[in-house]
């Protein structure tokens, strides 16, 4: 699915400012952006596209086991994330790095769980609440929606403050539109008017299947039948991206219920790098979509605003280093020990686990003392 | 509410659910029909009107979408209790449960706590239809991160369900449908045995009957006709289904020598097989037969004209008997 009549979009693919009656509502939001907010943008876009890359290599050279790469996706992940206020809470699904980068993550905690070192990586407390990764399709949905319900028993939200109202975004693609979990909870958040962002990157494949094969109407339509407003959006463009997110939000916390937003974007590069997209994709698809490049369209947008030369040839400087730094950090990883097994499969004690965690450590140090018990 | 009162089961769940939310505002009941109707089987009766619809939510029509909303409660600080209408009805949420909610704390690295309750009235008797009298705890018995338990009696019932809300893992609570009804006396006074421990329900000395829930029943039967006919019969309630608490089992078993596990549920690779084969590890010298499974047939649950040929009676328990004393 490409860009359609409905699709919003206020960067238009030549980096050009679109001003239509459509996008009326939407241009404030991005009025209101400073010279360094827009510099972050696409600082963040490029970092985010150097990490990736860098993610990938340490991959093919046997780093990880899995890299899930983000190429592409940058415009959607950067407008939406930079739209969040610190206060909100994010659940992403597998493949959010620029959101997570954003919130303060350490991107090399992605790495170490890519790499085989954790289920998780991160605390969310830590990084300005960005949850966790979900590689179940779909689930994570239902738990911003249960979470964002607490937000309003809590009173947090709807208060009319937009400075401390709470809000939740939850990030979801194409493929997990077909998973029953996103229907039921697009039903439990219009039943409860939670203050939930849902945000669909719609990246066109899930692996090897396109998204035609999802839904036959595109997917910003879905929500209506649930009671939820939604749009689409072009998710190459970081400024719709920010500035729907940004209304959307500001709807959600102010106790308008949820929203939803299908980001059009396109998986540049394959699912995961087990996957080989040249077994279902299209060269002219693909280069088709390489026009849309989100980053090189939000360059020229900012060379036409004046930006200079030397930012981008810092910011090139500054990306190539922030890729060698995760580079020597994953190859210093070490490996974890294996009361990583036992430990916190439950909160509290359990007779079996700590029986087994005896064994092994019975069983690991009879070899010690030079043969098995 | 204090001292000791005789009711049944259902009610002793209702005032265990009420005492909790009493204790603790963070608890949440949710589930389909929990509210104005008070739960198919009313255990939640009369706690909307006491606590209000924040509390007590009746919830869309979609089992996953309650236990995935409850992990997400339970991330905000809440403790959910979910109702599952159904045993049968329990596997539309079996993803949301065994690769989310059992994994969570697993999956921070101990940094998130799920104190969510699962309660799914479970196991036949009652006559219903398809879906409505089944025994699924061997599905989540698998799945570690979960801890499973089942009162049997109406005092157990009132303790083991506040137990199981304070407790800060998940819990999966089976409730025995064919035994809301009978009444027992409810000692609300008395401190509560721990929630993971099995029970000497009664002394014998020649076979040991371990089961759980509506199966205490009719194992307290089969020991009673036993003892007419001159055997000597332990019987242990399990209480605990995961973890379990072995070590009431295994004392039991070094007295009497035989062993014999009973439950409605199918008996291949189930909760009985487990017992079966650590009881046979770590007390071989003390068994004079081998430990003998009765369960419900390895087949659907047949039609209700036919539960009766299905789940095992005290008869079907006097044969198990029978043959672990023909060694």
């Amino acid at each position: 699915m490409s860009y359609t009549e409905a699709t919003l979009q206020l960067l238009s693919p030549a980096g050009s400012l679109v001003e239509s009656d459509a996008t009326a509502e939407y241009l404030p939001y991005v009025e209101k952006l400073s010279d360094d907010q827009l510099r972050e943008f696409h600082r963040t876009m490029v970092i985010t596209r150097a990490f990736d890359l860098e993610a990938t290599n340490l991959q093919r050279q046997g780093q990880m086991g899995l890299w899930v790469p983000s190429l592409g996706q940058e415009a959607a992940q950067v407008g939406s994330g930079f739209a969040a206020r610190d206060q909100d809470h994010i659940f992403p699904s597998y493949r959010e790095h620029a959101v997570g980068i954003i919130r303060g993550l350490d991107a090399l905690d992605i790495i170490r769980m890519l790499r085989g070192l954790t289920h998780g990586g991160w605390d969310s407390d830590k990084v300005k609440n960005f949850h966790i990764y979900t590689l179940v399709l779909g689930s994570q949905t239902l738990h911003a929606t249960g979470y964002a319900m607490g937000l309003t028993l809590d009173g947090v939200t709807a208060t009319g403050d937009p400075e401390t109202d709470q809000a939740v975004v939850v990030y979801f693609g194409d493929g997990a539109t077909s998973q029953g979990d996103v229907s039921e909870a697009l039903i439990f958040a219009a039943s409860y008017q939670t203050p939930t962002l849902f945000f669909l990157q719609n990246n066109q494949w899930a692996i090897s299947v396109p998204v035609e094969r999802q839904s036959r109407t595109p997917l910003y339509l879905r929500p209506a039948g649930f009671g939820i407003p939604g749009i689409q959006i072009d998710g190459n463009d970081v400024l719709i991206s920010y500035a729907s997110s940004r209304k959307y939000l500001e709807e959600a916390r102010s106790g308008g219920g949820p929203r939803f937003i299908e980001a059009l974007t396109y998986r540049m590069g394959a699912h995961t790098s087990s996957d080989d997209p040249t077994k279902y994709r299209k060269d002219a698809e693909t280069a088709h979509w390489a026009e849309l490049d989100p980053i090189s369209r939000f360059e020229t947008y900012l060379r036409g605003r004046g930006e200079s030369d030397a930012f981008f040839r810092d910011l090139a400087v500054e990306a190539a280093d922030y890729a060698s730094d995760i580079r020597t950090r994953t190859l210093a990883l070490e490996n974890p020990t294996a009361e990583l097994i036992f430990d916190n499969v439950y909160s509290e004690p359990h007779a079996l686990v700590a029986e087994q965690k005896a064994w092994l450590e019975n069983y690991e140090s009879s070899f010690d003392q030079g043969g098995a018990a | 509410m204090s001292g000791v009162q005789t009711m049944a089961m259902a009610k002793a769940l209702n005032a265990g659910l009420r005492q909790a939310m009493l204790d603790d505002p963070k608890v949440l009941l949710m589930g389909e029909d929990i509210g104005p109707l008070g739960g198919v089987f009313r255990v939640t009766e009369g706690l909307l009107a006491e606590f209000g619809d924040k509390r007590v939510m009746d919830t869309p029509l979609a089992e996953s979408g309650i236990v995935g909303t409850a992990i997400g409660l339970a991330m905000r600080g809440y403790r959910p209790v979910c109702e599952i209408q159904f045993d049968g009805f329990v596997y539309p949420a079996f993803d949301q449960i065994t690769s989310q909610l059992a994994k969570m704390t697993n999956r921070h690295e101990g940094k998130l706590q799920m104190p969510v309750v699962i309660r799914i009235p479970y196991g036949g008797h009652i006559g219903a239809v398809e879906h409505h009298q089944e025994s699924p705890e061997a599905y989540f018995a698998h799945t570690a991160g979960l801890r499973l338990v089942s009162p049997s009696s109406p005092n157990d019932a009132y303790w083991m369900i506040q137990e199981a809300i304070a407790s800060n893992d998940p819990v999966v609570f089976f409730e025995p449908k064919s035994r809301y009804w009978p009444k027992g006396e409810v000692d609300t006074s008395a401190s509560p045995q721990a929630l993971h421990s099995s029970r000497v329900v009664r002394e014998g000395t020649e076979v040991t009957l371990v089961g759980h829930g509506a199966m205490l029943a009719v194992l307290l039967q089969a020991a009673e006709v036993a003892a007419e006919e001159g055997t000597s019969i332990e019987v242990v309630d399990l209480r605990s289904l995961s973890p379990v608490d072995y070590e009431p089992i295994l004392a039991s078993v070094r007295k009497t020598g035989r062993l014999v596990v009973a439950q409605e549920a199918p008996g291949f690779v189930s909760l009985g097989s487990e017992i079966a084969a650590t009881v046979t590890e770590r007390a071989f010298y003390s068994l004079e037969a081998p430990v003998i499974r009765v369960a419900g047939f390895d087949t659907p649950f047949p039609p209700a004209k036919l539960e009766a040929v299905y789940l095992p009676d005290a008869d079907r328990v006097l044969e198990a008997v029978d043959r672990a004393l023909a060694y």
